[in-house]
């Protein structure tokens, strides 16, 4: 199935100057992918982006917000999240800082 | 939107200034006997740029900052044409292992390796490690001796994060390299990096109820001159001492100082035995004493030290100049000495201290200051 990932304006650049990235998931049974089958299948066309997403360690980078539709996905799950047919990932800064 | 950053042109003898804040980078430049500074920035506009470098041993300059977004983190840029360019910021070449439960947090320091060594390049970060470059800074990779070592657990974060600052490889000794960071203290080794030994005593640690713990100190820098390198001058958190075999024993210098308490410190480019620094009031108050902007000097490796404020601001200054905040390049007229403010300030002296001019005002907060004379 296909998920859409919604980039920021400061992540376009990374990915070709787009803004909204395409992905093909490979997805045993009916279950929807996971945030986390999202963020690989990026990882693969865009590791620069997903580097910027997600830390050496595997973790949300800490001012990065992922939301699946409207749900920000701290409060929601996490990498393990659904993402459901026709939901787009959205990747945007957070509103720290200073 | 920021005017776009167009790179400088710089000449044989023109003094060249890095300035890092933490809303990007700008560069300045001037010639010999030139009245005022061209200045051009901001570079990597809305990223904080704690670390910068010149590199001039392959002869041409090459200039090396560490951006740090907020959010997308840090990386490494490069540029041979004096800012008109840098490197592609795809490359994110600084990264711990995934095992090590390490993320890299900013770049603090960026070191040129010795002379002898033109593709070596060092890397002080945050949380506290050196990542070294073996291939002119294509890829780097972590020390294993300061990544793995036993302390690890032990070292605290300061105000600032638990971030390596000070890196001092022995220009006469490939093996020998001495390191500084906040919470911890300052550490060397003899051995090429594999093992690393603190080297604190008689380095005081205020904020702890053992004063003169083995490590754990709070050393703000450390500075040496390359033609003495064993005779080390270090700024602590409270405390400015002096050793004279690298770090095997430190002295109390404090002679004559308004406050023993600061950041900034570095070395004269031709004399061993002269150090600048910036005394702070205190660590509840960080500020200039007195609001009076005023740089000291000592000539005689500590045994005493002179205020410096012609052409500095002597009134409601209340001025903080940060760790990378200070640095000096060697000069026709015998030594330039420049630093930059929280309060987005830089001054240069041309003449080792005793008169000091205004580069720029209005910029972001002032975090590291690199000077280099365009060879």
């Amino acid at each position: 199935m296909s998920v859409a990932v919604v980039l920021p304006s400061q992540l376009r650049a990374l990915a070709g100057g787009r803004g909204r990235v395409e992905l093909d998931l490979q997805v045993p049974g009916d279950q929807p992918p996971t945030v986390a089958e999202a963020l690989e299948a990026l990882r693969r066309m865009h590791p620069a982006v997903y580097e910027r997403i997600v830390d050496e360690r595997r973790e949300l980078r800490p001012h990065v917000n992922v939301f699946v539709g409207r749900e920000d996905i701290r409060w929601s799950g996490g990498f393990q999240a659904p993402v459901p047919p026709g939901v787009e990932l959205v990747v945007l800064p957070s509103v720290s800082g200073g | 939107m920021p005017q776009d950053a167009m790179g400088i042109e710089g000449t044989t003898g023109d003094t060249l200034l890095l300035l890092g804040t933490t809303k990007g980078a700008f560069l300045a430049t001037k010639a010999p006997g030139e009245r005022g500074w061209k200045v051009d920035g901001p570079h990597f506009p809305g990223e904080e740029v704690y670390a910068l470098a010149v590199d001039a041993r392959r002869g041409s300059p090459v200039l090396w900052a560490a951006p740090g977004s907020p959010f997308f983190g840090t990386t490494l840029r490069r540029s041979d044409d004096l800012g008109a360019s840098w490197s592609d910021p795809e490359a994110r070449t600084i990264r711990f292992p995934e095992d090590s439960g390490l993320a890299l947090q900013r770049v603090w320091q960026i070191r040129p390796g010795r002379a002898e060594d033109p593709d070596t390049l060092y890397l002080g970060v945050e949380p506290t490690c050196v990542f070294e470059s073996t291939d002119g800074g294509a890829s780097f990779a972590p020390v294993d001796g300061m990544l793995n070592h036993e302390h690890r657990p032990n070292w605290t974060p300061g105000k600032g994060g638990l971030c390596l600052h000070t890196i001092l490889p022995d220009p006469s000794d490939s093996g020998r390299m001495g390191v500084a960071f906040s919470t911890g203290g300052f550490y060397r080794t003899d051995d090429g990096g594999a093992s690393w030994q603190p080297r604190n005593t008689g380095v005081r640690a205020e904020f702890l109820p053992d004063k003169h713990p083995e490590y754990g100190q709070c050393v703000h820098k450390v500075a040496h001159h390359p033609s003495r390198p064993e005779r080390l001058f270090l700024q602590n958190h409270w405390g400015l001492y002096r050793s004279d075999d690298w770090g095997d024993q430190w002295t109390d210098i404090a002679n004559g100082v308004p406050s023993d308490f600061g950041f900034a410190m570095a070395v004269h480019p031709q004399e061993p035995d002269t150090v600048y620094i910036v005394p702070l009031e205190s660590d509840g108050f960080r500020c200039t004493p007195d609001a009076r902007l005023r740089v000291y000097r000592t000539r005689d490796a500590g045994a005493s030290w002179q205020g410096l404020d012609r052409g500095l601001p002597q009134q409601d200054a209340y001025e903080t100049v940060l760790r990378d905040g200070l640095d000096c390049a060697p000069n026709g007229s015998g030594g330039g000495v420049f630093f930059g403010t929280r309060s987005g300030k830089v001054f240069a002296s041309e003449d080792g201290g005793d008169s000091w001019e205004l580069v720029r005002d209005g910029l972001p907060p002032v975090v590291c200051v690199k000077a280099a004379t365009l060879a």
